[in-house]
């Protein structure tokens, strides 16, 4: 590669000093992979603890709650991959449902007529609990590989369309989708597929949940994630960088389509029933709302946002109650909530930021100069 | 072989010519300048040199290689790096990760060692880190690195569009007005780092600049453009002198 | 007939040049308003069907709606657009979505889910063009949906407003300098818009006379992918683009593959603009470096 080595003594004469104090050397004492196996065991260990929990809380409705908590898992895993292609690399997406649907309906498709047969056969024990889970494992993710596909082949068109154009393009790439499900007999069509086992539930949507915030948190503070935000900030500087923006364009979206597949998957599992009217548009913009609520490239801010948006219904009901009345006014008063959200935060509700860092500026705990940048980040 | 050869380089747009047979040759640790009135044409040969026009006719080689169909993220990777009259800089990233982008192709690693962060991930972000810090020192911006490069005064965002390009590890950079709206003190400033960067790096620097102060102090030959077309060349003094120029700048001599 | 109507909505969502989802949904406001008070008319009306009257009261409840719609898009400028003028394009397509859920979940609210029949004021008869046989009302359909493209063709082209709104469009912040009020000028863009939709509205409610309050969601992204199938900002285009999706649409409904209409219209979008990224007659414009 031409201009890249560097010649003894050229200029970068500090090459062999240590890394300056800005960022953190990797621990001396544990290597980077045991590191990180003790933090997946703990991780592990607590998804275990919190799920047993779960299971045997003698609180009444707790199944309720249950269910709630695992569908706002669904949603994070949503709203954090679709934040990598709309937060970070700036690529407008309309389509998060699609790539859902097809994770979703290839998953429920080799459990129910290849995995589910084949682990019926096995007597129950052991061996078929871990058959079971290896292949809600392999589903799963061979469900998030097909949709990592329609990423690729989606994300193909975006190197040349540009905002209001690849929001249409990716739109029209959902609904087309979900015209061609309802035209595969084997898959239920317009009936919907049934008969889909129980066999995830909070522990696996959960790992993928933190799975995905490790891939998002971590890319994005690596070489490929600011490759992103450089596409998001300025595309022709980007490319004059060395950046190769089709490269990362694409990667974006097959690295966030894959993780909507995966919680497809997950859904599919957890509810046993699909159809197609599930993943409707509607459900693209219920995950865009989400991202944009948080907060453009904000992950925390995804989450929060996922979280808020997965109760509010929930909690709306209340109100309905209130009213009396037998029409649900739940949704006329999501919209105008979200209306009035985005009117008094147009930036999101973190703005850019990761929620300790706002937390952190309210208890002022940060310089006063760096305040200030804070304040400045959050001018639209 | 010269580091950079143009040859009868054209570009039309519409009906419009705005650049027609543009031709130059650089050799390695050349600092050349390129000077003209407003609409010459000048940002358009770097925007042709960088790969973000193409040029209708003539041929262009970076160390021998043709570049003409280049995408500009692979002439970056032949060792050219810009700087942009409109400053560009990524607004909402700090002031390190604006460098560390430049590194870019510097600090390649999977998206998978990424994610699992390797050992050749952390390898390549503190060589990333270490550049990085070391070109902020340079231009003196070291202490602002985890500033949000938006929120950097004016004169600085130009510092660190050149920081940015050298991080690139260039072989030819290429300055698109690099003194605009500097002030005279921050100008005679920027004319030692160029000579000090170009000494550092063994670089080829080709620049535009309407400051003829800049220009005639540290450029060892000079490209005049008027309407597209060269219309002088030669040292300073040559340039200075020559009546053709004065002309395109002045106007007409009025006849005494 | 569809196509037709569907040209107006496009020209509509053309004259607005951004995304706005609540367009389709504003449409069926518009017939909404019209249902309501044609139904209030039929009841006072005693059976007058078909005397000069009843044209009358049909051209009051389509002014009507217009007023209503047109009032509706002012407030919706006002609150949802003009706050958010400056903040990102992304916040103003957030809240345009959450205008959209407001008609339709508020529309299910109020006017209850089920599709109603909307009422009629003019009684219907065949009539023979030679062999073609036709209604009257296909043909008021037609000469109302005529009359109100010209007449947006040429505010847009013909008028001091229309070239203001044109400046606006194309560039916001000069057009500002320029002495332009881009504020009243914005508004009333939104007036006539949603007006407009209205009259979409009510002709498509008395040609095919259920509505229901989700009946926008279709035609209003219908009217956006023939306005980016025709280029951006391009009226012509996006009649083009919308005759180009109606007869494939048609052509494939009457085949075999008809159970993939819905899709159709995305498909070709999908198709132009792997050739042609700014839409058939839309120009495209390298970002200036």
């Amino acid at each position: 590669m031409a201009g890249g080595q560097r010649v003894a003594g050229s200029g970068w004469e500090n090459r062999d000093a240590p890394p300056p104090a800005t960022r953190h050397p990797p621990s001396a004492r544990l290597p980077w992979w045991l590191r990180d196996l003790i933090y997946a065991a703990v991780f592990i260990a607590i998804l275990i603890g919190a799920s047993y929990g779960l299971d045997r809380i003698p609180i009444g409705g707790i199944a309720y709650y249950r269910r709630i908590i695992v569908l706002m898992g669904i949603n994070i895993i949503l709203a954090v991959s679709l934040n990598i292609i709309n937060g970070h690399a700036g690529q407008f997406s309309l389509g998060h449902a699609g790539f859902m649907a097809i994770g979703a309906y290839f998953a429920a498709f080799l459990t129910v007529f290849y995995f589910a047969p084949y682990v019926n056969k096995f007597p129950e024990g052991t061996e078929q609990w871990l058959l079971q889970n290896g292949l809600l494992l392999v589903a799963v993710l061979l469900g998030g590989a097909l949709a990592a596909l329609a990423g690729y082949i989606v994300g193909l068109p975006s190197l040349r369309l540009r905002g209001d154009y690849l929001a249409i393009v990716t739109l029209g790439f959902g609904e087309i989708i979900r015209v061609f499900i309802l035209n595969i007999n084997k898959i239920g069509a317009a009936r919907g597929l049934s008969g889909i086992p129980n066999w995830a539930d909070f522990f696996w949507v959960y790992l993928f949940c933190g799975i995905t915030i490790l891939i998002s948190w971590r890319l994005v503070r690596s070489s490929v994630g600011r490759a992103f935000l450089a596409i998001r900030e300025d595309q022709i500087a980007a490319e004059a960088m060395g950046v190769d923006t089709t490269k990362y364009k694409v990667k974006a979206f097959i690295i966030g389509s894959f993780l909507a597949g995966v919680a497809g998957g997950l859904f599919a599992h957890y509810m046993m029933y699909l159809n197609p009217e599930m993943f409707r548009f509607l459900k693209s913009f219920e995950v865009v709302v989400m991202v944009v609520l948080g907060g453009l490239g904000s992950i925390s801010g995804s989450v929060v946002a996922a979280i808020i948006l997965t109760f509010l219904p929930e909690g709306l009901r209340e109100v309905k109650d209130f009213l009396h009345t037998n029409k649900d006014p739940r949704m006329v008063i999501y919209s105008i909530l979200l209306i009035v959200l985005m009117l008094t935060r147009p930036q999101g509700l973190l703005g850019r930021r990761e929620l300790w860092q706002v937390l952190a500026r309210r208890k002022d705990t940060i310089p006063t100069d760096e305040r200030d940048q804070g304040d400045a980040t959050d001018r639209p | 072989m010269p580091l950079l050869e143009v040859k009868d380089v054209t570009i039309r747009f519409g009906g419009l010519t705005a650049v027609s047979e543009f031709t130059l040759s650089m050799d390695t640790h050349e600092l050349v300048g390129l000077i003209g009135p407003n609409g010459a044409g000048k940002t358009t040969i770097f925007n042709m040199l960088t790969g973000v026009y193409r040029p209708n006719e003539g041929e262009m080689f970076v160390d021998g290689q043709s570049i003409v169909d280049n995408k500009p993220y692979e002439i970056t990777a032949l060792g050219v790096a810009r700087t942009f009259q409109n400053i560009r800089l990524f607004k909402e990233l700090t002031v390190l990760d604006n460098v560390k982008i430049g590194g870019h192709m510097h600090y390649k690693y999977s998206s998978a060692s990424a994610v699992l962060h390797t050992n050749r991930f952390h390898k390549a972000e503190d060589i990333a880190e270490v550049d990085a810090v070391e070109l902020l020192r340079i231009f003196n911006l070291d202490s602002r690195a985890q500033q949000y490069a938006r929120n950097l005064p004016y004169g600085d965002q130009r510092r660190l569009e050149i920081a940015r390009a050298l991080a690139v590890r260039p072989k030819l950079l290429l300055l698109d007005e690099p003194a605009a709206g500097l002030n005279t003190g921050e100008t005679s400033e920027l004319m030692e780092k160029i000579h000090e960067i170009r000494d550092r790096f063994g670089l080829a620097i080709l620049v535009i600049e309407h400051n003829m102060e800049l220009v005639m102090g540290i450029c060892e030959r000079i490209f005049v453009l008027n309407f597209g077309k060269t219309i002088a060349q030669g040292t300073p003094d040559d340039v200075r002198a020559n009546p053709v120029v004065i002309e395109a700048y002045l106007g007409e001599p009025a006849e005494v | 007939m569809q196509t037709f109507l569907q040209y107006l909505l496009n020209g509509i969502a053309v004259g607005a040049k951004l995304i706005n989802f609540a367009h389709g949904d504003v449409f069926m406001l518009g017939s909404f308003v019209g249902f309501y008070a044609g139904g209030w008319a039929a009841r006072h009306m005693n059976n007058q069907a078909g005397t000069l009257m009843s044209w009358v009261v049909a051209a009051a409840i389509m002014l009507l709606s217009m007023i209503a719609c047109g009032l509706f898009g002012y407030l919706n400028e006002r609150i949802a657009y003009r706050p958010l003028r400056n903040a990102p394009r992304i916040a103003s397509l957030i809240t345009a979505i959450g205008v959209s859920f407001f008609l339709e979940y508020g529309g299910q609210f109020v006017f209850g889910p089920d599709p109603k029949f909307f009422p009629t004021l003019i009684e219907k008869h065949l009539i023979q063009f030679g062999t073609i046989t036709t209604t009257n009302y296909q043909i008021i359909v037609l000469v109302v949906a005529v009359i109100f493209m010209a007449l947006l063709q040429y505010i847009v082209y013909g008028t001091r407003f229309g070239r203001a709104m044109r400046a606006v469009s194309f560039n916001f912040e000069t057009a500002s300098l320029m002495g332009i009020p881009t504020d009243r000028i914005i508004s009333i863009t939104f007036m006539i818009g949603s007006a407009l939709a209205a009259v979409a509205g009510i002709l498509f409610a008395v040609s095919y006379p259920k509505i229901d309050p989700l009946m926008g969601i279709m035609p209003g992204l219908k009217a956006f992918v023939a306005a980016v199938l025709g280029g951006i900002g391009n009226v012509p285009g996006a009649v083009v683009g919308g005759l180009i999706i109606g007869i494939i649409e048609s052509f494939v409904g009457g085949s075999r593959f008809s159970n993939f209409t819905p899709a159709i219209a995305f498909i070709i979008l999908i198709g132009i603009l792997l050739f042609r990224p700014s839409g058939l007659f839309g120009k495209y414009e390298p970002e200036k470096v």
